[in-house]
């Protein structure tokens, strides 16, 4: 009976201790490459192609051309980097390149002053500052300030689709709401699923929402919710919104099993170009990636692409886009002076050089810099090439992707509240309700 | 607490071989497990507990929140629900792996060899990283590019992880599949134990294997069950890694179980205080759960089961 003695003993111990355990083994993947060894700057950037290419050979190219200057870099998948980068920059654990998409998360860093305030730098650098899209700094700027370096391209959210399956089906892309519904019948007949998405992301369905917002009630709607006005979320555009995502899962418009497949994953791009999708809501960026892994399927032309489609009495501009307005790039400001003139040195001439700007366009995306229309329109890719600029820069109003716009605890409650309206288990009214618990928050 | 333990070392201790040991030696032994204990759990639970009477985004500075955090937490129905759902995945975890590892530890304690090889096979998921298993069952479960499409089978092409009551059912198949060679390996340790003399006694009176396995076997591993249980229970609070991969929580909020919660509103929401009151509502779970296991052992806790060999 000794050894239960003191096993007894053990078992409280371990029962007061595995609480915590889930404490540390959730915070434990903070411990990272913080600070790089050896006085160089450190850079987390996302993993994939083709970016993670085009990133650590522009590192590789600006690390032999100053060779006083070390970055290294550490690649994680998106949605795991996004829960990563937060922890670590609480815990002062961050790299000196802190990468994001500005926004409601860049507020909160300023504002708990973890990110450098680049503004006199930008003054000092107008020749940088020109460089970009005037656009792209609406989500790099707090209180005023410049907190970030836009950079990479410009990401509106496209309505892609599978134009081999279009021609079987003599079918034409959707114009308006009643083209989709009607489509979604035409595809279910055919035994090929409508819509392809990646529903347990989250950020992905979202998508959906952020354009039918738009079309039905206008930019306002959003611009009132970012505001933080009293029951913003209330709008009835917002109401209508939850039904059509509602009316659309119910005719089975998605792929089947949509709500366990995830972004990271890509599986969604691939039912889109293996043919057992017709159409994606996705963001540009998958243009590049479905080049590389789709087998000639954008080679062949057999990907097209068009703008969101119409509500019948909607307020929205046809023409309006949703995505991200640009990539961002802050500096860590429990870095030191070293790491933070390595940073900078490497955002004024390492990271959009015209090698990189070509690899870009190059991949299908269009890069945040002025004066690219004649590489853009000389470029194989330059149908897509332009509709995104089009879509991008002459577009009347752009969204921010909504999850990136609102604070993180107010984007969280969304991403959950999004998944329950699609999987059906809250109405419209109780979607809208939830969320307007949120503002201000 | 443990200090706790050498005031009440049994009697039987002084008795056995430890006589000419000092008592004031022994009280020494247990310094290093008390620091580690204080510095890995006491010293945590006090900061947690002070948390979740703060105000943190887990980035800014923190702030005093008074008793805001406990009160918007205990009044949101996402607590009971996953509340709810940890207590189920707890209970039928239990009733689904304990009768197999039992059997399977019974088993694999015979020294055959068939049943030597057989054991290898069945404890091999221990080798296995939970986020391993995870990844590695969300692969095989696509609807669409998954295990039922590479094989043919329709009927396994099921949107496992897309519909809430397949969704949790599952995960509580993976827990068992990667948890039940854990506790077979128990239950054969258990069962290797029993003196050889108790079951030579039974056949001499003419018991047959079932009723050798109730009158001998499930008596004489009355404490390697509770061993068992306490961990599979206790354990299921801390579920983590292998719901987070698989589903994040999803579809909705129907496999969010309470660690889950925790780590979605710190880390993802920012808001480090009604997490932080969520884990210590999971630490009194936890001692509540395993106290009471301990209690089901008997008040009589020097009683041998070899009383009399």
């Amino acid at each position: 009976m000794k050894q239960f003695q003191s096993s007894r003993r053990s078992f409280l111990a371990l029962a007061a201790m595995t609480p915590f355990a889930v404490m540390a083994t959730t915070a434990c993947g903070t411990s990272g490459p913080g600070g790089a060894a050896g006085g160089g700057a450190s850079m987390w950037f996302l993993s994939g192609e083709p970016n993670q290419t085009t990133i650590q050979k522009a590192v590789d190219a600006f690390v032999s051309s100053n060779p006083d200057n070390k970055i290294s870099v550490t690649y994680f998948q998106n949605d795991a980097f996004k829960t990563k980068i937060k922890t670590a920059i609480g815990a002062g654990q961050a790299p000196t390149i802190v990468y994001g998409w500005g926004g409601g998360t860049l507020k909160t860093y300023a504002e708990a002053e973890q990110v450098e305030d680049l503004t006199s730098w930008f003054d000092a650098n107008p020749e940088l500052k020109n460089k970009f899209f005037p656009s792209s700094f609406g989500a790099a700027t707090v209180n005023g300030k410049i907190y970030a370096l836009p950079n990479q391209y410009i990401a509106p959210i496209v309505l892609f689709y599978n134009k081999e399956l279009f021609e079987k089906a003599g079918a034409q892309p959707p114009k308006t709401w009643d083209d989709v519904m009607s489509l979604v019948k035409t595809f279910n007949d055919m035994g090929v699923a409508p819509f392809s998405l990646g529903g347990q992301s989250r950020w992905t369905s979202m998508m959906w929402l952020q354009y039918l917002l738009d079309r039905i009630g206008g930019p306002e709607v959003f611009k009132a919710i970012f505001e933080g006005k009293p029951n913003a979320w209330m709008d009835p555009a917002v109401i209508e919104t939850g039904a059509k995502v509602q009316e659309l899962v119910s005719a089975d418009g998605f792929i089947k099993g949509f709500s366990s497949i995830t972004a990271d994953s890509k599986a969604d791009q691939a039912l889109l170009f293996t043919g057992k999708a017709a159409m994606m809501l996705h963001g540009s960026w998958t243009y590049g990636a479905m080049k590389k892994d789709g087998q000639n399927f954008v080679q062949d032309g057999k990907l097209g692409f068009v703008g969101f489609p119409t509500l019948p009495g909607g307020k929205g501009d046809p023409k309006n886009g949703v995505g991200n307005p640009a990539q961002y790039m802050s500096i860590s400001a429990k870095a030191t002076d070293e790491e933070k003139e390595t940073a900078k040195k490497f955002f004024k001439d390492g990271i959009m050089t015209d090698t990189v700007i070509d690899a870009y366009i190059n991949s299908g995306s269009v890069p945040i810099v002025n004066g690219i229309e004649d590489k853009l329109a000389s470029s194989e890719d330059k149908d897509f090439l332009n509709f995104v600029y089009d879509l991008g820069k002459n577009a009347p109003h752009f969204q921010q992707s909504w999850d990136q716009a609102l604070s993180p605890t107010a984007a969280e409650a969304l991403l959950n509240n999004i998944d329950q309206l699609f999987l059906k288990s809250i109405t419209p009214q109780q979607f809208a309700e939830n969320m307007n618990a949120t503002l201000g928050k | 607490m443990s200090a706790a333990t050498t005031h009440r070392a049994p009697s039987e201790l002084s008795k056995n071989e430890l006589t000419s040991q000092p008592k004031s030696a022994l009280a020494w032994l247990t310094v290093p497990a008390l620091f580690f204990f204080v510095v890995f759990a006491v010293i945590p639970l006090i900061g947690v507990l002070i948390l979740s009477f703060a105000r943190w985004d887990g980035i800014g500075a923190i702030g005093a929140a008074g008793m805001e955090n406990w009160t918007s937490v205990l009044a949101d129905p996402d607590l009971y629900n996953s509340l709810g759902l940890t207590f189920l995945i707890m209970i039928v975890s239990w009733l689904v792996q304990t009768p197999i590892s039992l059997l399977l530890g019974v088993f694999t304690a015979g020294t055959q060899r068939y049943r030597a090889a057989l054991a290898v096979l069945y404890f091999l998921p221990l080798l296995l990283s939970s986020a391993a298993v995870a990844i590695a069952y969300k692969a095989l479960l696509d609807p669409n590019f998954g295990l039922a499409m590479g094989l043919g089978l329709p009927f396994l092409a099921q949107d496992w992880l897309g519909v809430p009551q397949l969704a949790l059912g599952l995960i509580i198949f993976v827990i068992a599949w990667q948890f039940v060679p854990f506790h077979t390996l128990i239950y054969q340790g258990g069962v290797r134990q029993i003196p050889k003399s108790l079951y030579e006694a039974a056949q001499i009176d003419g018991a047959g294997t079932i009723k050798q396995f109730f009158h001998i076997t499930l008596p004489q591993l009355k404490y390697t069950i509770i061993t068992s249980s306490t961990l599979m229970v206790v354990g299921s609070l801390t579920y983590f890694d292998l719901i987070f991969v698989l589903t994040g929580g999803g579809p909705g909020n129907s496999t969010r179980i309470l660690a889950l919660d925790m780590y979605l509103r710190g880390f993802r929401a920012n808001l480090m205080g009604p997490a932080s009151v969520i884990a210590v509502v999971l630490v009194v779970i936890g001692l509540a759960l395993a106290l009471f296991l301990q209690r089901l052992g008997g008040k009589d806790k020097q009683g041998s089961q070899l009383e009399g060999m």
